[in-house]
């Protein structure tokens, strides 16, 4: 702790060329950060949510719907241990711009899944109430809703039997998603279908999507097949998959994000490794009188290896650091300007990997100077040989 | 510090025996020093004169710890430092040895208070310890105003008597100077070698100066020859300034 002032004044040694330095590694690591948010929202899961649940909709569509008799015959397949349906709404909220999913869900929905954490009484109320409706905790604080408020939606493909479009509903619950990966959970709007299919005018009788639970999630894949074995050569047949294939599939449309943004990320500290490498070169070649007079004074060679390596390591974390602030801060923004479709937050995961990498790019950025100045001989650094 | 440091009675501070220096680049052999004998008495303040590439820089990094002869033997304050390691040997200056050098060589980032701290860094010191003594060496050396200044706003002079104050915080055996006046005018390199002999006379510091310059050389009690590696003549000064 105390070499910290010699550490600094290392640095602050050329004040405008660590700042630039600085600059250009925060940009670098304010690009991981948001990139990696990115990254991770695209990448399914790998969460153990969901293992054991498929999802059954129209073979024909994602937007074709079945119809909810189908919910006894599914549950008398073998190896189904519960069925649950839910169909997209598709609300307006005030304005086409608030965009949020709200989706209308039988009342066993949160049965099956348990990733939605409701507080019992909330859960209670949820049932209890015909126009309950309940969202996740960051869907509420964006519109800084609390519990009791009427929250109306806007029925754009379902009109209201009442002759509207207005569908009004009670905010009864405000549940929180605990696993990171599923965060993005958070901005939906859940409430009964009940109230949305005595309401409707179009549709009665029908469900978007089934959501099952498998009694084994090893024998998945097969009770998927029964499944749709069970429709083939109907009206409305369906297609039977697991929960991560779904969202999987959904991923793989997009592209190979993962893929793209890594490429980008090892050009960016690939570019980086040069450029910090250069400066710190550099820095030590102007101190090398200096470096010699610490030796000369009695610092042994380690010290001064370790001196070298703690600044550079200093730089990189320095930097890093406000670069992954500055993607901490910009991220919000980016999920308002799409308004949460692109749902990117900074995981727990890319500030450790964040900062494994800058300790790590310092260390190998800062060795070669360290060990040149380590094997500094003094006699001839001092007469400038 | 006004405590010389103790040495075995009758036997000098600095015992220098048959040292020779060899530098051998590519084929060509380079010697230096031919078998160097000398001893320096604790409270000595020895000027080495000669004229340049006589090895005079040579020596004194010898004496000092910072390079060690090609033969002969060392002994400083009773031992032997010609067969230390690397390791050992800045162990060794940092407990023994404060360094002048003729470009000051202070860290330009630091100020003068932090400067003169730096060798009290090697110690177990409390920070609080090390503020204090090295506010005391600025006071030594007549700088206590500009502690806070950083070398670049520090004239040459004076940035030289902050390097004296970094040589001595650490109360070290031994003091030694390669032209540290040399690249000083002459006002403040006469104020720079009035405070050397001030800290030899007053608190007792052996001193041990390479200058070319021979006015710089009559601050010092004695003055020695170098020419060619080989030490020619020994004359005691007048041991007076001007
Ligand atoms: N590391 C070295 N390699 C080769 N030659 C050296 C080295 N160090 C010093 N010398 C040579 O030794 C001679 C004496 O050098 P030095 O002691 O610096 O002289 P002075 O200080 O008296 O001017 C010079 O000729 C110099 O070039
Ligand atoms: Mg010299």
């Amino acid at each position: 702790m105390k070499y910290l002032p010699l550490v600094l004044a290392g640095l602050l040694r050329k004040k405008p060329r660590t700042l630039l330095t600085l600059l250009s590694v925060a940009a670098a690591f304010a690009l991981f950060g948001m990139l990696d948010a990115v990254r991770v929202a695209f990448t399914a899961p790998e969460t153990a949510t969901g293992i054991d649940r498929l999802i059954v909709s129209s073979r024909l569509s994602l937007t074709q719907t079945l119809p909810s008799s189908y919910l006894a015959r599914i549950a008398s397949v073998p190896g189904v241990a519960g069925v649950a349906h839910a169909d997209w709404f598709g609300g307006i909220y005030q304005d086409p711009k608030n965009f949020f999913p709200n989706i209308a869900v039988s009342d066993n929905y949160l049965t099956l899944h348990p990733e939605y954490e409701l507080p019992p009484a909330q859960q209670q109320a949820f049932l209890k109430t015909r126009t309950g409706a309940i969202v996740g905790a960051a869907l509420a604080e964006r519109f800084g809703w609390r519990l009791g408020d009427k929250i109306p939606l806007q029925g754009a493909l379902y009109p209201n039997k009442d002759g509207t479009d207005r569908w009004l509903l009670d905010l009864v619950g405000i549940y929180r998603v605990g696993d990171a990966q599923l965060r993005g959970l958070e901005r939906q709007l859940l409430f009964r279908y009940a109230y949305f299919d005595e309401g409707r005018t179009l549709g009665e009788g029908t469900v978007g999507w089934f959501t099952v639970r498998v009694a084994d999630p090893r024998q998945a894949d097969r009770v998927a097949q029964a499944i749709d074995r069970q429709f083939a050569n109907s009206a409305f047949e369906t297609t039977a998959r697991s929960e991560r294939d779904f969202q999987r599939s959904f991923a793989q449309q997009i592209g190979d994000i993962g893929l793209i943004v890594t490429a980008i990320m090892a050009a960016v500290f690939f570019t980086l490794l040069l450029l910090t490498g250069n400066t710190m070169a550099q820095a030590i070649r102007e101190r090398i009188p200096e470096l010699a007079v610490l030796k000369t004074i009695g610092f042994s060679n380690r010290a001064v290896l370790l001196l070298v390596m703690a600044e550079s390591v200093t730089l990189l974390v320095l930097g890093g650091l406000a670069g992954l602030v500055m993607a901490r801060l910009a991220l919000p923004v980016i999920s308002e300007a799409t308004s949460g479709q692109l749902d990117v937050v900074m995981a727990t995961r890319s500030w450790l990997l964040g900062g494994v990498l800058m300790v790590a790019i310092g260390l190998i950025v800062g060795l070669p100077p360290a060990l040149k100045a380590m094997r500094l001989r003094i006699v001839d650094a001092l007469a400038g040989r | 510090m006004d405590v010389p440091a103790p040495t075995p009675i009758g036997e000098p501070l600095v015992m220098i025996r048959g040292v020779s220096k060899v530098y051998t680049r590519g084929r060509e052999r380079l010697e230096v020093l031919h078998g160097v004998d000398l001893d320096i008495p604790a409270g000595d303040f020895l000027a080495l004169m000669g004229p340049s590439g006589s090895g005079k820089s040579t020596l004194l990094n010898m004496i000092a710890g910072l390079d060690v002869p090609s033969a002969g033997t060392l002994h400083v304050a009773g031992q032997r430092i010609d067969r230390l390691s690397e390791t050992a040997l800045a162990r060794w200056r940092a407990a023994n040895v404060g360094f002048v050098f003729q470009f000051y060589n202070l860290l330009p980032a630091l100020s003068a208070q932090r400067n003169v701290e730096l060798p009290l860094l090697l110690t177990r010191l409390s920070a609080a310890r090390r503020r204090r003594n090295a506010a005391i060496a600025l006071r030594l050396v007549g700088l206590a105003d500009r502690a806070g200044h950083k070398p670049a706003e520090l004239s040459g002079g004076q940035q030289q008597r902050v390097a004296i104050a970094r040589a001595i915080v650490s109360d070290p055996t031994l003091l030694v100077c390669d032209e540290p006046t040399g690249d000083l005018d002459r006002h403040s390199a006469e104020e720079v070698l009035a405070l050397l002999q001030r800290l030899n006379r007053e608190h007792g510091k052996t001193m041990i100066m390479v200058t070319h310059d021979p006015k710089a050389a009559e601050f010092a009690k004695r003055v020695l020859h170098l020419d060619k590696g080989v030490l020619v003549e020994a004359s005691e000064a007048p041991a007076s300034g001007p």
